[in-house]
C-alpha cells in the first residue's frame, strides 16, 4: 500500500471542514482564530501534496507566502481582540455588533 | 512504513483539530492547535518539504501559538467558553449540516478527480529532500523577489498596525466613535446595574 496524493487531499479536506465547523460553532474570538489557522493548514497541506505530485516547487512557495500572510493576520487580529477586550471583558463575537451601524 | 507514519500523523492532526473544536478552555484549544501543527509538520517531512516543516514548527508552533497564549493570559484564562448555551437557536445543527456538506463536496471532488490529476509543472522543478532549502531560496530570491519584498512591506504594516491598535491612549481623545462608546461599557461590574 502506497500513500498517494489522494490521501493527503482527503486529510486536507477533513481538516478544512473541521476548521469551518469550528468557525461556525465557537464564539470565543480567539478560538475562532485558531479554527482559521486549522483551515489555513489544511490548504497548506493541499498545496504541498499537489506540488509533490506535479514535481513543482510552486506549491511549497505558495505555502511560504501563506505562512507570512497568516502571521500578519494573526498579529493584527489579536491586536484588535485585545483592543476590544480592554473595553469589554468577556465579549463574544455576538456582542461585537457596534460596527454594524 | 510510510503508510504507518501517514496514518499516525493523520490521527494526530484530526484529533488535535477535534480538540480545538471542543475544548472549553482557550488554553487547551491552543495546545491542541500545537498538536495539529506538529502533525502537519510531520506530513511535510513525509512530502520532502523539509524547509517548510521546520518553518511550520518555528513560525506556527513557536510564534503564532505563543502569541495566542500571550493574549489568552493577558485577557484572563478564567473565562471558559460555555458550550452548553446556544445564543442563536439552531446554529449548531446548521453548522453541522454546513460542515458535512462541505466535507461531502470536497470528498466528491476528490473521488471524481482521483485518477485524473491534470496540470503541468510550471517551471521550478522540485528537488529531493536534501536539496529543498537551497531550491526554495533560489526560487524566492530570483523569480519571486518582488513578492518577497511585498511580504516585507506587509509584515511592517502589520507590526505598525498592531502597535497602534494595542497602544493605551492617554488623554482626552478617545479612538472609538461615539456610538461604540455609548454601547460598550468600560466596567462590566458597573454595567450590571444600569444596563437595559
Amino acid at each position: 500500500m502506497v500513500v498517494t496524493t489522494g490521501w493527503y487531499l482527503a486529510l486536507g479536506a477533513a481538516l478544512f471542514s473541521m476548521g469551518s465547523v469550528g468557525l461556525l460553532v465557537r464564539r470565543n474570538p480567539l478560538v475562532m482564530f485558531m479554527c482559521v489557522e486549522l483551515m489555513l493548514n489544511a490548504v497548506n497541506l493541499t498545496f504541498v501534496s499537489l506540488g509533490a505530485e506535479l514535481g513543482d516547487l510552486g506549491g511549497q512557495l505558495s505555502v511560504f507566502f501563506v505562512l507570512v500572510v497568516a502571521a500578519a493576520e494573526v498579529v493584527v487580529g489579536l491586536a484588535v481582540i485585545v483592543a476590544i477586550m480592554r473595553r469589554r471583558s468577556g465579549a463574544t463575537v455576538d456582542d461585537l455588533s457596534v460596527l454594524g451601524g | 512504513m510510510e503508510v504507518a507514519v501517514f496514518i499516525v500523523s493523520a490521527v494526530v492532526v484530526l484529533s488535535g483539530a477535534l480538540g480545538v473544536l471542543l475544548a472549553r478552555n482557550p488554553v487547551h484549544a491552543a495546545l491542541f492547535l500545537v498538536q495539529t501543527l506538529f502533525g502537519v509538520a510531520v506530513l511535510f517531512v513525509l512530502l520532502d518539504a523539509t524547509f517548510l516543516a521546520a518553518v511550520q514548527v518555528m513560525v506556527y508552533a513557536g510564534a503564532i501559538v505563543i502569541l495566542f497564549l500571550f493574549v489568552i493570559m493577558l485577557l484572563g484564562v478564567d473565562r471558559a467558553d460555555d458550550l452548553g448555551i446556544e445564543p442563536i437557536a439552531g446554529q449548531r445543527p446548521l453548522a453541522a449540516v454546513v460542515g458535512m456538506s462541505l466535507a461531502g463536496l470536497l470528498a466528491t471532488v476528490l473521488l471524481v478527480a482521483v485518477d485524473g490529476l491534470t496540470g503541468a509543472p510550471a517551471g521550478t522543478p522540485i528537488g529531493d529532500a536534501g536539496d529543498n532549502t537551497r531550491r526554495l531560496g533560489e526560487a524566492l530570491f530570483t523569480d519571486m523577489v518582488f513578492a518577497v519584498e511585498l511580504t516585507a512591506i506587509l509584515l511592517t504594516v502589520a507590526v505598525v498596525g498592531a502597535v497602534a491598535l494595542a497602544r493605551r491612549l492617554s488623554g482626552p481623545m478617545q479612538p472609538l466613535p461615539v456610538v461604540a462608546i455609548a454601547e460598550v461599557d468600560d466596567d462590566p461590574d458597573e454595567a450590571t446595574g444600569d444596563d437595559s
